[in-house]
C-alpha cells in the first residue's frame, strides 16, 4: 500500500557560522487514515518534521512523498496548490483573521479552492461548525470566542477544502486539559473517517491516544511505537 | 465578493482612522490638482482666445527671413560666404505688390485677409503726449479678420468708414486721457505731419498692451500722416481653422517670399511661459498627490507588520504570493480610487468657489475668475492618483508576499 506521507532520508540543517540541525536522516511512512503522534523534548526537531511533511519548508536533503509522489522539485505555487486541496493545519495558536466571522474564517480555504458555489460553501461551513459544536457561533468574531473555540474553528478551517491529510502543531498548547482533550477527540474521529492525522505534542497523556507515537531526539528518530491497532 | 478584495476592505475598515488620513491625502492632492489645473486653463484659455480673436492668425510683414542669395554667392557657389546685414533695394519698406497679394489671398479658400499700416503716432491731449502704435486699416476688411468691431464697446467700425479724420482708441487709453466718443485728439507721425482726429469708436480687449497702446485709423489718413501713399506694411490674415495657421503661415511665405508669421509664432513668448506655469502646477500639484502616496505606503506598511500572523496563517493555508501581493495592492487602489472620487466632488466646489473670486485687475468689476475644468484633468488627475496610491502599495504589498510563514509560526509557538 503505497503511504499517505513518506520521509526518505528526509534532514533539515539551518546554514551559518554553525549549521544548525533541525531535523537529520528521518526515514517514516504514515499510512492513510493513522492517527500519529510526533513527541520529544523542546527542540527535538518535532514541528520542524511536521513543516518538512506538510510542504511548509524544504528539505536540505531527502525528499517527502505525498500518495508516492516526490514533491522536492515542486515549485512554491505547486506546494502551495497542494497544501491547499490536501492538507488541513492546526497550530498552537489559531491564526483565525479578527475581522472575519467564525463562518467567515472556515470559509477562507474553499473561497481560495474556488470550487464551490457561495451557497454551498456556506452551507458547508456551516456543516463543520455544526460537527465540532460550533454552529451557534458562525456568526460571532474569533475575539468573542473561548481558546477551545478558537481551536475548534481553527480545526473547521482546516477541514474546510475536505483534506486528505490534517496536520496539527502543539493543538492543544493553549488550552486546558479539557478542551485539550476534547481537541484530540475531534482529531481522532478525523482519522476514524478516514484522514491521516499527524500531530506534535509534548504532553505524553495525549500522545497516548493515537495510534502511533514517533518520539524525536535531536532531529533524529529515537523511537517508533505502534501504540493500538484500530 | 473576491477573497482578496474582501481581505483588503476588512484590513482597512480595520484601521478607520489611519485609512481615512490616507483617502484624505489623496482627496486633497486630487482636489488641488484639478482646482488649480481648471484655473491655471482658464486664465490661458481666455488670455489665448482674447489674443486669437483680437489679432490675426496669420500676419505678412514687410520682412523677408533669408534675403535673396547675394552676387558674391553666386560668383562664387564653392566658396565660403557670408553676406551680413542684407538691405532691402526698394527705399520704401512696405509689402510689394500688396494689391496683387490681397487679390491672391482673396481667391485661397478658408481665410480673408485685411491691409495694415502699421507706424508710431503721438496723441496730443490736454498737454499731455502718449506714444500708440497707430494701425491703419480698411474697416470693411478689417471687419472680416479681427475682433476689433466685437471688441468695440463705443462707436463703430463704419463710423470709421465714413469719417475720414476718426480714429478707434482703446477704453482705457481714453480714460486715461480724459477722452471719449466725439473728442478731438491731436495726431502727430515721425514725419512731423499732424491731423485732428475725432474718436469714433472705443475698444476694450482686456489686453493692456492693446487697450492702451494701440488706435486704428483709416488706411489712407494712417498713409497720409506716414507720408507712405498706398503703401502697406501688414497684412493680416484670419482663417477658418486656426489649427491650420502654421501649415497655411508656411505656404504663404514660400508664395509670396514675405514673413507670415502664424500666431503661434507672434505669442510664442507667451505660450512659453504658459507651458512653464503647467510644468510648475503640474509639478506642484503632483508633488501633493505622491506626498499623498507616502500616507498609502505608510499605512499598507502598517497593515503589513500587524498582519504578519494573518498572512503567515493564509500562505501556509495555501494562498499564493500572487494573491497576497492582490490582497494589499487593492487597498492602495481602494484608498486611491475613493480619495480621487471624493477629490472630484472637492474639486468641483473648489472650482465653483474659485469662479466667485473676482478677477484681480480686472478693468470690469463684475469680471471673475476663469475656471476650465474638462474631462482630461479629472482623468489626468485620477490616473497620477491611482498609479501613486497602487504604486505606493505594491513595495509593502511585495514584502508582505515574501513573508515566510514558517518564521511567523514559528516565532508564535
Amino acid at each position: 500500500m503505497i503511504a499517505a506521507i513518506a520521509a526518505r532520508g528526509l534532514s533539515r540543517i539551518l546554514p551559518g557560522p554553525v549549521p544548525t540541525v533541525l531535523v537529520e536522516e528521518i526515514d517514516l511512512d504514515f499510512a492513510p487514515g493513522s492517527f500519529t503522534a510526533i513527541t520529544g523534548p523542546s527542540g527535538s526537531g518535532k514541528s520542524s518534521l511536521l513543516y518538512l511533511l506538510g510542504l511548509l519548508d524544504r528539505p536540505s536533503a531527502g525528499e517527502v512523498l505525498v500518495e508516492g509522489a516526490p514533491t522536492s522539485q515542486l515549485d512554491d505555487d505547486t506546494r502551495g496548490d497542494l497544501r491547499l486541496e490536501r492538507f488541513g493545519f492546526v497550530f498552537q495558536f489559531h491564526f483565525l483573521l479578527p475581522e472575519f466571522s467564525v463562518l467567515d474564517n472556515v470559509m477562507l480555504p474553499m473561497r481560495e479552492l474556488g470550487q464551490l458555489s457561495s451557497a454551498e460553501m456556506r452551507a458547508r461551513g456551516e456543516e463543520l461548525l455544526a460537527s465540532l459544536d460550533m454552529a451557534e457561533m458562525a456568526r460571532k468574531l474569533p475575539g468573542q470566542l473561548s481558546g477551545g473555540q478558537r481551536q475548534r474553528t481553527a480545526i473547521a478551517r482546516a477541514l474546510a477544502n475536505d483534506p486528505r491529510f490534517i496536520l496539527a502543531d502543539e493543538p492543544t498548547g493553549a488550552l486546558d486539559t479539557r478542551n485539550g482533550r476534547a481537541v484530540f477527540a475531534i482529531l481522532r474521529r478525523l482519522a476514524e473517517e478516514g484522514r491521516t492525522v499527524i500531530v506534535v505534542t509534548h504532553d505524553e497523556a495525549l500522545a497516548a491516544l493515537t495510534d502511533r507515537r514517533i518520539q524525536l531526539i535531536d532531529g533524529r528518530l529515537a523511537a517508533d511505537a505502534r501504540l493500538q491497532e484500530r | 465578493m473576491p477573497l482578496a478584495l474582501d481581505i483588503a476592505r476588512a484590513h482597512l475598515l480595520g484601521r478607520r482612522r489611519q485609512s481615512l488620513v490616507a483617502i484624505l491625502g489623496v482627496t486633497l492632492g486630487v482636489a488641488f490638482f484639478i482646482a488649480m489645473s481648471a484655473m491655471m486653463h482658464g486664465f490661458q484659455n481666455y488670455f489665448r482666445t482674447q489674443i486669437v480673436d483680437s489679432n490675426p492668425h496669420i500676419m505678412i510683414t514687410d520682412e523677408i527671413r533669408r534675403p535673396a542669395r547675394q552676387p558674391l554667392a553666386l560668383l562664387h557657389p564653392e566658396a565660403a560666404v557670408s553676406v551680413a546685414r542684407v538691405l532691402p533695394r526698394d527705399p520704401v519698406r512696405g509689402i510689394a505688390n500688396a494689391g496683387a497679394i490681397l487679390d491672391a489671398l482673396g481667391r485661397m479658400r478658408g481665410l480673408a485677409a485685411a491691409p495694415t499700416l502699421r507706424g508710431q503716432l503721438i496723441l496730443r491731449r490736454a498737454g499731455r503726449d502718449y506714444a500708440v502704435a497707430a494701425l491703419g486699416i480698411d474697416p470693411v476688411l478689417e471687419a472680416r479678420v479681427t475682433q476689433l468691431a466685437g471688441n468695440l464697446v463705443a462707436g463703430s467700425l463704419d463710423a470709421l468708414t465714413r469719417q475720414s479724420n476718426g480714429v478707434i482708441i482703446g477704453r482705457a487709453l481714453a480714460a486715461k486721457m480724459g477722452a471719449g466718443l466725439g473728442d478731438t485728439i491731436t495726431g502727430v507721425a515721425t514725419t512731423g505731419a499732424s491731423a485732428a482726429l475725432r474718436v469714433v469708436g472705443l475698444f476694450s480687449t482686456g489686453i493692456e498692451t492693446q487697450d492702451l497702446g494701440q488706435v486704428y485709423l483709416q488706411l489712407a489718413r494712417e498713409q497720409a500722416l506716414e507720408n507712405r501713399p498706398l503703401v502697406v506694411n501688414e497684412i493680416d490674415i484670419r482663417l477658418d481653422d486656426i489649427t491650420r495657421s502654421v501649415a497655411m503661415a508656411k505656404e504663404i511665405e514660400g508664395r509670396f517670399g514675405f514673413k507670415a508669421a502664424p500666431w503661434e509664432e507672434t505669442y510664442s513668448r507667451i505660450l512659453a511661459v504658459f507651458l512653464l506655469q503647467n510644468i510648475i502646477m503640474t509639478t506642484v500639484t503632483g508633488a501633493i498627490l505622491v506626498v499623498a502616496g507616502f500616507g498609502i505606503f505608510n499605512v499598507i506598511s502598517t497593515v503589513v507588520l500587524e498582519k504578519a500572523r494573518d498572512i503567515a496563517i493564509m500562505r501556509s493555508i495555501g494562498l499564493s504570493r500572487r494573491v497576497i501581493v492582490r490582497i494589499f495592492v487593492i487597498e492602495g487602489a481602494l484608498v486611491g480610487s475613493v480619495g480621487t472620487m471624493l477629490g472630484w466632488l472637492v474639486a468641483m466646489a473648489m472650482a465653483a468657489g474659485i469662479a466667485r473670486i473676482p478677477a484681480p485687475g480686472a478693468t470690469d468689476p463684475n469680471e471673475t475668475m476663469r475656471v476650465a475644468q474638462s474631462l482630461d484633468l479629472y482623468v489626468v488627475a485620477s490616473l497620477i492618483a491611482m498609479a501613486a496610491a497602487v504604486g505606493a502599495a505594491w513595495l509593502p504589498a511585495r514584502r508582505a508576499a515574501r513573508t515566510d510563514p514558517l518564521a511567523v509560526i514559528r516565532g508564535a509557538t
